[in-house]
C-alpha cells in the first residue's frame, strides 16, 4: 500500500512539474499575475509530493520488502540498518528519485527565500526548474521506475555491492547530487535572465549563494569519494582521472569559474554575457556527468547497470536542455550590455584570467575524458586515456593558476598598481620559497614536484594571510571585525594551497614495502619499525574477515595497533580490503594484509603517505570558506534580496 | 550449518585473487623492480574499468606484469617494454595516449584553446579599457557625447 503511495505520488509531481513548467511561463509572457503565482504552491508541492515518494520507497528497503524489484535487488535482511537506508541511492533507479527530489527541494527553497525576487523573474526561474523536473520524472517514470513489483517476492534479496557498504561512499551520493542538481538553480536564473533578456548586479547577487552552496556540496562530496578511494581500494590512491570522477571534477570547476565571474557582474557589471554562459555549462557539465555515469558509453570503475534506452534519453535531455540554453543564448547575449570599464591590471582581468584556466582545465579533463568514444567512432582507434595524460595536460593550469592567485586577488579593481601589490606580497613569497626550499631539501631524491607544490601551496596560505592582514589595515584587533566574506575567500583560498602540499608531498615522498611477512615478524619502513602479531578470523554482521594484528613503531616507541582486514561478503561473493591507517598530521602509516602464503606467512603491503591528509583537510577549508563566505551578511538569502531590489537600478561600486 | 559450510565454499573460491602485486611475482633487484613498477602504472588491466596493471586483481593483469619483469631481466629499456606489449595487446592498454595523428588534438586542444582564450581575453579587457580612455579625452565628437550622456544618465 506505501509503495503504491510512493508510486501514485511520483506521477502525480510529474503532473505537477508540467502545470510548473507551462501556467507561469505563459502567466510572465502575458503579464498575468495570478498564472505567474501558480509557480509558488506548485513548485512546494512537488517537492512534498517527491518527498513522501522518496519517503515510501525508504520505508520499502527499511522493512526489506522483497515484493519491489529494486529492493529485492540492492537489499538483503543481513545489512546493517545504516546500509539498508543508503542502499535506497545505491541503485540507478532510487538515486534518480533522489535527484529529482532534491531538484524540486532547490525549486520550493528558491519559492520559500525568493519572495523578494521581482515577480516575472520568479515565474520564470521557477518554471524553468519545473521543466528540468519534468524531464526526469518522465525519465524515471518511463525507463527507471523504482516501484516495480516482483509476482512472487523472493525470500530474500541479492545484497548490496560491499564497497558501497561504508559510512565514507554511503553519503558521498547525496553530496554530489546536491552540488550537480544546486547548480540547475544557476542554470534556471541564467535561461530567466535570458528570457528577460536582461542580467544587472542584483542578478549576479542572486545566483551567486545558489552556485556558492553548489560548490560547496560539490567540493565535500569530491573530497568524501576520494577519501573513500583512499582506505577502501587498498593501496592509498586519492584520485584516478575515473570518467566518473571527471564527470563530477568538470561541473566543480566550471562552478569556481561562475563564482567569480560573478563577483564581477555583482560588484562591475562586466562579464555578463560570458556569466551568463558559464551557468548554463555548469549545469549542462552536471547533465554530461550523469549521461556518462549511466548511459554505460564510457567504461568506469563505478557506472550503475546501464541500459542504452535510459542512455539515450538522457543525451535527449541533454541535447534539449543545452541545445535550447545555448540557442536561447546566442539569440539574446548581444543585449546584455556591460557597463564597468577596467584597465589591464585589475581585480577584474585577474578575475578574467581565472576564468580562462579553471574553463580551460575543464575543456582539457572533458576532451581526456571523452576521447576515447571519439577516437574509437572517429578514427577506428580503439585507446585509453588515463592519469599520465591527465598529469601532464591538466597540471600546468593549476600551476599558472596558483602563481597568479595571490596577486590577483590582492590588487584593487578598477585600476591597479602592480608593484605595490606584489611588494606587499614578498614576505609571502619570501616564506613560501623557503618552506619549497625545505621541501626539496628533506625529500629523498630531491623531488622537484615536492619543491614546486610546497612553494606554490604555501604562497596560496601566505598569500590568503596577507591578504587578511592587508584588509585589516594591519591592525590585528581589526582582524574579526572583517567581514566573513573576507575569511571566507582567505579560508578557501588557503584551502587549496593547503591541498596542492598534500598531492604534492604525497606524490613524491610516500614510499611503498610489499613483502611476506610470518607470524611474529619485525620489518623497517622507512623508519618504523612494522610488527604482524596475529592474524584471526572474525565473523561481521554480513562477512567474514581475516584480521591482523600489527604493532608500530618508531625509535622503539610504540606509535600504534593496527588491525587490517580481508572481508569477504558471502551474498555477493566478493572480498574487499580494509587497511588499518594511523593517521598522523605528517602523514599517515597504511597497511594492507593480504593472502597466506603456500610457505607459511602473508603478504602484507606498507605505505608511508607524507601528508596524506592535508589533500582532504584542504578540501574541508574550501568548503568552510564557502560557508563563511554564504554566511556573510551580503549574501545571505534574504537579505541578499531586499537590497537587490532597493539597488536594482545601479551598480555597486568597487570597493 | 549450512552458513558455515556456504562461507567454505565461497572463501575457497575467493582465497585465490588477492590483491594486485604479489610479493612472489618482484624482482629481486630493487632498481629494476622500481622500473617495473613505473612502466605498470601506465598500463591498462585490458579486461578490468579503468585499473592499471598493478591495482588490478584480474589474471590476465597478473600475465602482465610477470611479462613486464621478465621483458625486463631480458634487458629490455621501458620503451622497449611499452612497445613489446602494445604490439600484442593494442594501444587500448597505454593510459598514456601516444602523440601520433589524431591524438594530437587530443594533447595540443588545451594549450591552443588556451593561447586562444588569453588573446580574447585580452582584446576584450583591451575594449573595456578603451572606452574608459574615450570617456576621459577632451575632445568628444558628437556621438560621443550622446554615448557619454547616455552611460552618465544609466548610472544616475
Amino acid at each position: 500500500m506505501i509503495n503504491e503511495l510512493g508510486h501514485f505520488t511520483l506521477i502525480l509531481a510529474l503532473a505537477v512539474a508540467v502545470v510548473q513548467t507551462v501556467v507561469p511561463l505563459i502567466g510572465a509572457q502575458k503579464g498575468w499575475r495570478g498564472w505567474m503565482a501558480v509557480a509558488d504552491p506548485a513548485a512546494t508541492t512537488q517537492f512534498l509530493l517527491l518527498a513522501i515518494s522518496f519517503a515510501a520507497l525508504t520505508h520499502a528497503f527499511v522493512v526489506s520488502d522483497f515484493s519491489l524489484k529494486l529492493v529485492w535487488a540492492n537489499s538483503h535482511t543481513d545489512k546493517p540498518m545504516l546500509y539498508k537506508v543508503t542502499g535506497v541511492w545505491g541503485n540507478h533507479e532510487g538515486s534518480m528519485l533522489l535527484w529529482v527530489l532534491i531538484l524540486s527541494l532547490f525549486g520550493a527553497a528558491a519559492s520559500w527565500f525568493g519572495s523578494a525576487l521581482p515577480p516575472r523573474l520568479r515565474a520564470r526561474v521557477l518554471a524553468v526548474q519545473g521543466s528540468i523536473g519534468v524531464a526526469f520524472l518522465i525519465f524515471i517514470v518511463f525507463t527507471s521506475n523504482p516501484f516495480l513489483r516482483l509476482a512472487e517476492p523472493p525470500f530474500n534479496g541479492q545484497g548490496m555491492n560491499p564497497l558501497l557498504q561504508d559510512p565514507g561512499l554511503a553519503f558521498h551520493p547525496p553530496f554530489l547530487y546536491l552540488g550537480y542538481v544546486g547548480l540547475s538553480m544557476a542554470f534556471s536564473f541564467a535561461v530567466a535572465a535570458l528570457i528577460e533578456g536582461r542580467v544587472d548586479a542584483a542578478w549576479a547577487r542572486w545566483v551567486r549563494p545558489w552556485t556558492l552552496a553548489a560548490w560547496i556540496f560539490l567540493t565535500i562530496g569530491i573530497a568524501m569519494g576520494s577519501w573513500w578511494a583512499y582506505y577502501e581500494l587498498g593501496w592509498g590512491g586519492f584520485w584516478f582521472w575515473d570518467p566518473v570522477e571527471n564527470a563530477s571534477f568538470m561541473p566543480w570547476l566550471l562552478a569556481g569559474a561562475l563564482l567569480h565571474s560573478a563577483i564581477v557582474v555583482e560588484k562591475r557589471e562586466a562579464l555578463k554575457s560570458w556569466t551568463i554562459l558559464l551557468a548554463i555549462l555548469a549545469f549542462g557539465f552536471s547533465l554530461i556527468g550523469t549521461f556518462i555515469v549511466r548511459s554505460g558509453v564510457i567504461t568506469s570503475v563505478h557506472s550503475f547497470a546501464s541500459d542504452p534506452k535510459r542512455g539515450i534519453f538522457i543525451l535527449a535531455i541533454l541535447g534539449v536542455f543545452l541545445g535550447g540554453a545555448l540557442t536561447l543564448y546566442a539569440a539574446r547575449a548581444g543585449a546584455m550590455q556591460a557597463k564597468g570599464v577596467f584597465s589591464m591590471v585589475s581585480r577584474e582581468s585577474a578575475l578574467v584570467l581565472n576564468n580562462i584556466l579553471l574553463a580551460v582545465a575543464a575543456l582539457v579533463v572533458f576532451v581526456g575524458t571523452i576521447w576515447p568514444l571519439v577516437a574509437e567512432m572517429a578514427f577506428d582507434r580503439k585507446l585509453s586515456v588515463g592519469a599520465p595524460f591527465f598529469d601532464q595536460a591538466f597540471t600546468p593550469f593549476m600551476v599558472i593558476l596558483a602563481l597568479v592567485l595571490p596577486v590577483g586577488s590582492l590588487i584593487p579593481w578598477k585600476r591597479a598598481k602592480l608593484g605595490r601589490s606584489l611588494r606587499n606580497l614578498i614576505p609571502a613569497l619570501v616564506l613560501a620559497l623557503a618552506l619549497g626550499g625545505l621541501a626539496w631539501a628533506m625529500e629523498t631524491g630531491n623531488s622537484l614536484l615536492a619543491l614546486i607544490a610546497t612553494f606554490l601551496g604555501a604562497w596560496l596560505v601566505f598569500g590568503a594571510a596577507t591578504e587578511l592582514w592587508l584588509r585589516a589595515a594591519r591592525k590585528p584587533a581589526r582582524l574579526l571585525r572583517l567581514p566573513r566574506a573576507d575569511w571566507g575567500k582567505a579560508t578557501a583560498h588557503g584551502g587549496l594551497g593547503i591541498t596542492f602540499i598534500g598531492v604534492g608531498l604525497l606524490l613524491a615522498g610516500q614510499v611503498e614495502d610489499i613483502r611476506v611477512a610470518q607470524i611474529g615478524e619485525r620489518f623497517g619502513v622507512d623508519g618504523y619499525e612494522i610488527t604482524l602479531n596475529s592474524v584471526n578470523d572474525v565473523q561481521g554482521p554480513n562477512y567474514t574477515a581475516t584480521r591482523a594484528k600489527m604493532t608500530v613503531t618508531r625509535d622503539g616507541k610504540p606509535i600504534a595497533t593496527l588491525y587490517p582486514e580481508k572481508r569477504v561478503f558471502p551474498v555477493q561473493r566478493m572480498p574487499t580490503t580494509e587497511a588499518a591507517i594511523h593517521a598522523g598530521f605528517w602523514g599517515d602509516v597504511y597497511l594492507v594484509v593480504g593472502d597466506p602464503q603456500d610457505n607459511g606467512g602473508y603478504a602484507v603491503r606498507t605505505y608511508i603517505k607524507p601528508f596524506a591528509d592535508w589533500i582532504w583537510g584542504g578540501a574541508i577549508l574550501m568548503a568552510l570558506g564557502g560557508l563563511l563566505s554564504l554566511s556573510d551578511r551580503r549574501y545571505r538569502v534574504a537579505a541578499g534580496a531586499r537590497k537587490a531590489q532597493l539597488s536594482a537600478h545601479h551598480a555597486t561600486p568597487a570597493e | 550449518m549450512l552458513r558455515s559450510l556456504l562461507l567454505s565454499f565461497v572463501l575457497l573460491i575467493w582465497a585465490a585473487p588477492g590483491f594486485a602485486v604479489q610479493p612472489s611475482e618482484m624482482l629481486k633487484d630493487p632498481a629494476l623492480e622500481a622500473r617495473a613498477r613505473e612502466i605498470s602504472k601506465d598500463l591498462r588491466c585490458p579486461v578490468c574499468q579503468g585499473e592499471n596493471i598493478d591495482d588490478s586483481n584480474a589474471d590476465v593483469a597478473r600475465d602482465l606484469r610477470v611479462l613486464v619483469r621478465e621483458r625486463l631481466s631480458a634487458g629490455d629499456t621501458n620503451q622497449q617494454v611499452i612497445d613489446y606489449i602494445t604490439a600484442r595487446y593494442g594501444e587500448y592498454v597505454l593510459f598514456n595516449p601516444e602523440k601520433t595523428g589524431a591524438n594530437l588534438v587530443l594533447w595540443y586542444l588545451g594549450p591552443a584553446v588556451f593561447l586562444i582564450a588569453l588573446i580574447g581575453g585580452f582584446a576584450y579587457i583591451r575594449s573595456r579599457r578603451e572606452e574608459d580612455d574615450t570617456a576621459r579625452a577632451p575632445a568628444l565628437s558628437d556621438a560621443e557625447k550622446t554615448r557619454l550622456n547616455e552611460l552618465m544618465g544609466d548610472d544616475a
